[in-house]
C-alpha cells in the first residue's frame, strides 16, 4: 500500500529503530578490539632463524627492510679441514612508515624468521621512530600468538605432510630389502 | 515590596530556564542523534556519557579569539548575535507553564510572541549582511526569503487557534483548549510546527546555513563566543517553538493530575516536541531552495487558509 508521506514515515521509523538498538561503536581506547585471527599488526623477527638470505628485503615491494651483515669464518673442526664461513646479522630493520603490510616478507622467508603479531599500538611522534631495529622486532616476537587451528576438513599443514611422507619413506626401504 | 520580589523571582526563573533548557535540548540532540545514527555521541566530558559536553564546548568558545573581518560592518557584526538571541528570552517571559506560572501574562500574548520571534531572524540577517562575505550574504538572503515565505503560514496557523479560543492571551488559549482540538486544529498544528522549524532554519529547512555548500551561511565569519550565541539562539528557538506548540495546540498543562503537576505536563509536552525537532533533523535531508519555497506557498499557506475556514465554521456552528 502506498500513500503520500509513506517515505517520510519510513525515514522516521528507521531512525527510531536505530535509536532503540545498541550502537555499533567500538570503544577502542576503553575496550580493546577483538581482532580476527592472523591480524597483521606488526612484523616480528626471530633473529636466530635468520640466515641473511636477503629474500625478504628483495621481495619487499616498498623496500622498507634494511639488512646489514658480514661474513664470519668458523675455524675448521677437523685437522686439515676447510674453514667455514657463516653470515652474521648486524642490522635488521623494518621501516613501518613505509611498510604496506602486504605480508610478502613473512611468506617468502624460508626459515620462518618473520611472523605477524596482532599488536598495533606503536604509533610514534617522530616518523624516524617507526623504523624498528632488530631488538625491537625480536621483542614483538613475544606477542605472536600460536597459529590458529585449521578449519575442520581443511588440508593438513604442508610441514606435517612433508614430515609424514619422509617418515613413510624411511620406513619403506626396510620393507623393500626384506622382500628382496 | 513583595510585588517587586515576585517580579524579580519570575525574571530569575525565566532566565534560568533560558540558560538551562537550550543546553538540555542540545544535549538530547547530541545523544539522540548519535544513537539514531548507531553512534554513541559524546562520552567523555563530565565522565558519565558526556553529560557536560556542551559546558565544555562553552568553555572552549569563550577562550577563542574574537575576530571581526576587516571589511565587516563592525558594529552591526558585533550586535547581530545579541539580536538573534534576546528575542527568545523575551518570548519565554510570556509563555505560560502552568496556571499562574508565567513570567508575564499578556492579553496580547500570542501577538507579542509571534512578533518578537520574527525579530530573532533579523539577527541572522544582520550577521549575513555585515560579514562582508559572499557566502554569508547568500545565506542572509536565503534567511530573508525563508522568513518571508514561512512567517505567513506560521501566523495564519496561530491565528486559527486564537480564533477557536476567542482570545489572544496564551493563558486564555490553554484554558479554552479541549482534547478534541487535537483533531480540529490538526492541520494548524502541522503548519505551525513546520513553519516554525523553517523559521528557526532547522534541518530539513537549513538551506540558509547549509554548511556543505555555504560554509554555514550567515555564521561563516563568526567564531568564539559570538558563534556560540548564534548556536544558543538556535536551541533557544527550539525551546520556544516547542513550548509554543505545546501551549497552543497540545493543551499546555491539561492532562491527568493537572492541579498538582500541570507545569510538569507543559514541560513534558515541550520536551516531546523538541525531541521531534531533533528527530526530523536526523531523518530528513535538506530541502532545496525551490522546494522550500514551493512547500511554503503551495503547501502550507493553502493548508493554513483551509484550517482558518474550518475553524471559522466550527466557531460559528458550536459558538465557542
Amino acid at each position: 500500500m502506498s500513500f503520500p508521506g509513506k517515505g517520510l514515515m519510513k525515514g522516521l521509523g528507521v531512525t527510531m529503530r536505530n535509536m532503540t538498538r545498541r550502537s555499533v561503536t567500538a570503544h577502542y581506547p576503553d575496550a580493546m578490539p577483538e581482532l580476527p585471527p592472523r591480524s597483521r599488526g606488526v612484523i616480528a623477527l626471530i633473529e636466530e632463524n635468520c640466515t641473511v638470505c636477503m629474500l625478504c628485503a628483495r621481495e619487499c615491494p616498498a623496500w622498507c627492510i634494511y639488512i646489514d651483515s658480514h661474513k664470519d669464518t668458523v675455524p675448521a673442526t677437523t685437522e686439515g679441514g676447510k674453514d667455514k664461513s657463516r653470515n652474521v646479522l648486524d642490522r635488521f630493520a623494518i621501516d613501518f612508515s613505509i611498510c604496506m603490510y602486504c605480508s610478502i616478507c613473512v611468506e617468502v622467508c624460508p626459515f620462518d624468521a618473520l611472523h605477524w603479531s596482532p599488536e598495533f599500538e606503536y604509533s610514534e611522534l617522530d616518523i624516524r621512530d617507526l623504523t624498528h631495529e632488530k631488538e625491537r622486532l625480536r621483542d614483538w616476537m613475544w606477542t605472536v600468538p600460536a597459529p590458529v587451528a585449521l578449519d575442520p576438513g581443511a588440508e593438513q599443514a604442508k610441514e606435517i605432510t612433508t614430515a609424514e611422507k619422509a617418515a613413510e619413506k624411511s620406513a619403506r626401504p626396510a620393507e623393500g630389502e626384506g622382500d628382496a | 515590596m513583595p510585588e517587586l520580589l515576585e517580579v524579580l523571582l519570575r525574571v530569575l526563573v525565566v532566565i534560568a530556564a533560558f540558560l538551562v533548557l537550550p543546553l538540555l535540548v542540545g544535549q538530547v540532540e547530541h545523544k539522540a542523534m548519535a544513537h539514531m545514527q548507531a553512534r554513541v555521541g559524546p562520552m567523555y566530558a563530565g565522565a558519565f556519557h558526556g553529560w557536560a559536553q556542551l559546558v565544555a564546548d562553552g568553555v572552549k568558545f569563550v577562550q577563542k579569539e574574537d575576530v571581526v573581518p576587516a571589511a565587516a560592518d563592525r558594529r552591526v557584526f558585533k550586535i547581530a548575535p545579541a539580536i538573534a538571541l534576546l528575542p527568545y528570552l523575551v518570548v519565554m517571559l510570556a509563555i505560560p507553564i502552568g496556571p499562574g506560572l508565567v513570567g508575564q501574562d499578556l492579553d496580547l500574548g500570542l501577538f507579542f510572541v509571534l512578533a518578537v520571534m520574527g525579530v530573532g531572524v533579523v539577527g541572522t540577517l544582520m550577521g549575513g549582511w555585515a560579514s562582508a562575505n559572499k557566502f554569508s550574504l547568500l545565506g542572509g538572503i536565503r534567511v530573508a526569503a525563508q522568513l518571508m515565505a514561512y512567517e505567513l503560514p506560521f501566523v495564519l496557523a496561530a491565528a486559527s487557534v486564537a480564533m477557536a479560543a476567542g482570545t489572544l492571551s496564551l493563558v486564555g488559549i490553554v484554558e479554552a483548549w479541549s482534547p478534541w482540538w487535537l483533531l480540529w486544529q490538526a492541520p494548524a498544528l502541522f503548519v505551525f510546527f513546520v513553519a516554525g522549524l523553517a523559521e528557526l532554519q532547522r534541518p530539513p529547512f537549513d538551506m540558509p546555513v547549509a554548511d556543505a555548500e555555504l560554509v554555514f551561511g550567515p555564521y561563516t565569519e563568526y567564531g568564539g563566543l559570538r558563534f556560540a550565541l548564534f548556536i544558543l539562539a538556535e536551541y533557544a528557538g527550539i525551546v520556544v517553538l516547542s513550548a509554543l506548540t505545546a501551549v497552543l495546540f497540545l493543551g499546555g498543562w491539561h492532562g491527568p493530575f493537572e492541579d498538582q503537576a500541570g507545569w510538569l505536563w507543559t514541560l513534558a509536552k515541550t520536551g516531546a516536541v523538541a525531541f521531534v525537532v531533533v528527530w526530523l533533523r536526523v531523518a530528513y535531508p535538506r530541502l532545496r531552495e525551490d522546494q522550500l519555497q514551493r512547500l511554503a506557498w503551495q503547501g502550507l499557506v493553502p493548508l493554513a487558509l483551509f484550517q482558518l475556514a474550518i475553524t471559522a465554521v466550527g466557531v460559528v456552528v458550536w459558538g465557542s
